[in-house]
């Protein structure tokens, strides 16, 4: 789409995109062919020597087991993640959508996890199952189970996963309740007088309607949970016990910025940019198809 | 509704009620651990209502912060995050504004590579480059500034996207009789699409505030100073290492405090809210 009608001028637009394309080049481009570039060396850990080994640290990378175990784990964080929120969201929206009476005020009620940072979003978490003064620790202690999440690698993923999970549901839920409230009144009203009741109507027609809205929240909460839940994994675990927690993100930071290994670090960098351009690219396929759609 | 299920209506009101119960109960245990005594925490169970130390709590985290840990007061870490937050989102709009406007009712050579350069940015959050543009803003001396904390935030494909897209339905006609009257591009700019634009800006400053209220891994890196510190930063460092240490009651207001600006923004500002999420995914 273009517009038919234009200024005309010479310099005026290439100063209207100069901060932008200054600010680009400057912090995305430089640093990203950065990335690229180190991700070729090995650097001895005082900065003496630099040697360049073409795909050296890939293939160690991938030789590595501690890293494919980080790619497990995030692949089990962000499953968990996406299922768990979605799952709340969409079961929430089509409560809230059946509403009339105070359906608003509920909307107010469930969209304001949104705002919580990550990171303060595990404080909260934590603090509720902090093993010596939590109040739910205490609780399970009362029931029998002896929660401690600083030392069970499975309970400190469950721990995170609902931090990150309770944080991201009214993201989904907005978007839900926008495609179920897009659902055109006629089709549902022909089906219940077809005679089928509210479950059959949500599974043969809500549903398959919604499909879009899902994939596309599907693509931006795996999204979320591979970098934006940087803040929780930080705050909440450290990547720990032993590496029960270490995502990949964790991982770069750790590698770079306390392991110092920038070689490692810029190829784990290139590995994750791979991955957000290829959820990006999906992302804008499928976009594409919506709007013919 | 299609039909009267009565039994399904309660049912709805009951279950959406346990689960607002649900996502609110991680909040109300802190506010209630904010007003209690260190005393009354390390004694478990905490109490289910409020205790009276209120306004000692806040004003501690307030004015001197967690005393043993970092003696940065809350207030000054909260400023720090708004300078950030205010700095991050008018730097988007602004810069997005031009370079938008630029690409939709300009022709230049080479546009089109600046429209897809712009559109690499969206492929490159922070997290996957952090060690790199961590030494560009070290080598160009903006560690412990604003500066360092903002403006490698601020280049946005999102709201460039957004801006083209509501141009491109601007009406042709507008630029048209503009020129007929012989307004240059600055004033059509400032006097036709800016107003136009308001309610955009307005809906993209609210997800963007909170977007850089919330920023954690880079001021991570970029602030080693404690006076550069912002609150969502500075909770973390309050709670010490050994736990027993931790001075809960004020890390809990400080938490409370760290979460009202942008929480507030969300419910005040709901409509523009809503409307900033949905349109900044299109």
């Amino acid at each position: 789409m273009e517009k038919r009608v234009t200024f005309n001028q010479r310099a005026l637009p290439y100063l209207l995109v100069l901060p932008q394309l200054a600010i680009t080049a400057v912090f995305f481009l430089w640093p990203a062919s950065q990335a690229l570039y180190q991700s070729l060396l090995i650097q001895n850990p005082f900065g003496l020597s630099v040697k360049f080994v073409w795909f050296e640290n890939f293939q160690e990378l991938f030789a590595d087991g501690l890293y494919l175990e980080a790619f497990k784990t995030t692949a089990v964080f962000s499953a968990a993640v996406a299922a768990l929120s979605m799952g709340l969201a969409l079961f929430l929206a089509v409560m809230v959508d059946r509403i009339v009476r105070g359906g608003a005020t509920y909307k107010v009620l469930l969209v304001w996890p949104y705002a919580v940072a990550p990171a303060i979003a595990g404080v909260l978490w934590l603090f509720m199952f902090n093993p010596s003064i939590g109040l739910i620790a205490f609780y399970l202690k009362q029931v029998g189970y002896h929660w401690n999440h600083v030392l069970n690698g499975t309970e400190a993923m469950l721990l995170v996963i609902v931090a990150a999970a309770w944080k991201q549901i009214s993201y989904s839920f907005i978007f839900f309740l926008a495609g179920l409230q897009a659902i055109p009144r006629s089709l549902i009203e022909a089906a219940a007088i077809d005679g089928a009741g509210p479950a059959r109507r949500f599974w043969t027609i809500v549903f398959p309607l919604l499909s879009p809205t899902a994939f596309f929240l599907l693509v931006v909460n795996v999204v979320y949970a591979f970098f934006d839940t940087f803040g929780i994994i930080h705050a909440v675990t450290k990547g720990g016990p032993g590496k029960a927690t270490e995502i990949l993100v964790y991982k770069v930071y750790k590698d770079g910025f306390v392991g110092l290994d920038l070689g490692s670090s810029a190829a784990q960098s290139v590995v994750l940019m791979a991955i957000v351009m290829s959820l990006t690219v999906v992302q804008f396929r499928f976009i594409e198809r919506r709007v013919h759609y | 509704m299609v039909e009267r299920r009565p039994w399904l209506t309660a049912f709805s009101h009951l279950s959406v009620l346990v689960c607002i119960a649900l996502l609110a109960l991680p909040i109300y245990i802190t506010f209630v651990a904010s007003t209690t005594t260190m005393d009354e925490i390390i004694h478990p169970p905490l109490p289910l209502i409020p205790g009276d130390r209120l306004i000692e709590n806040y004003l501690e985290a307030l004015t001197r912060g967690v005393t043993q840990a970092s003696s940065t007061p809350v207030a000054l870490m909260m400023w720090n995050s708004l300078v950030m937050a205010v700095v991050i989102a008018v730097g988007k709009i602004a810069i997005s504004l031009l370079s938008a406007y630029a690409i939709v009712y300009f022709r230049f050579p080479f546009r089109m590579l600046c429209f897809w350069t712009i559109f690499v940015t969206l492929m490159l959050p922070v997290e996957v480059r952090i060690l790199p543009t961590y030494k560009v803003v070290a080598d160009l001396g903006l560690l412990n500034s604003y500066a360092g904390l903002t403006v490698p935030l601020i280049a946005s494909a999102t709201a460039t996207f957004l801006f083209r897209q509501f141009f491109l339905t601007v009406p042709d006609e507008l630029i048209e009789a503009a020129r007929i009257d012989g307004a240059g591009p600055w004033k059509f700019f400032k006097d036709i699409l800016l107003p136009l634009s308001l309610t955009n800006i307005a809906a993209l400053f609210v997800i963007l505030f909170i977007y850089g209220w919330n920023q954690y891994l880079w001021p991570l890196l970029v602030t080693t100073e404690a006076e550069m510190t912002t609150v969502v930063i500075g909770i973390n460092q309050m709670i010490a290492p050994g736990e027993d240490q931790t001075n809960w009651p004020v890390v809990m207001a400080t938490t409370m405090l760290a979460m009202l600006p942008p929480v507030f923004v969300v419910v005040v500002m709901q409509r523009l809210f809503i409307k900033g999420l949905i349109e900044t995914e299109k």
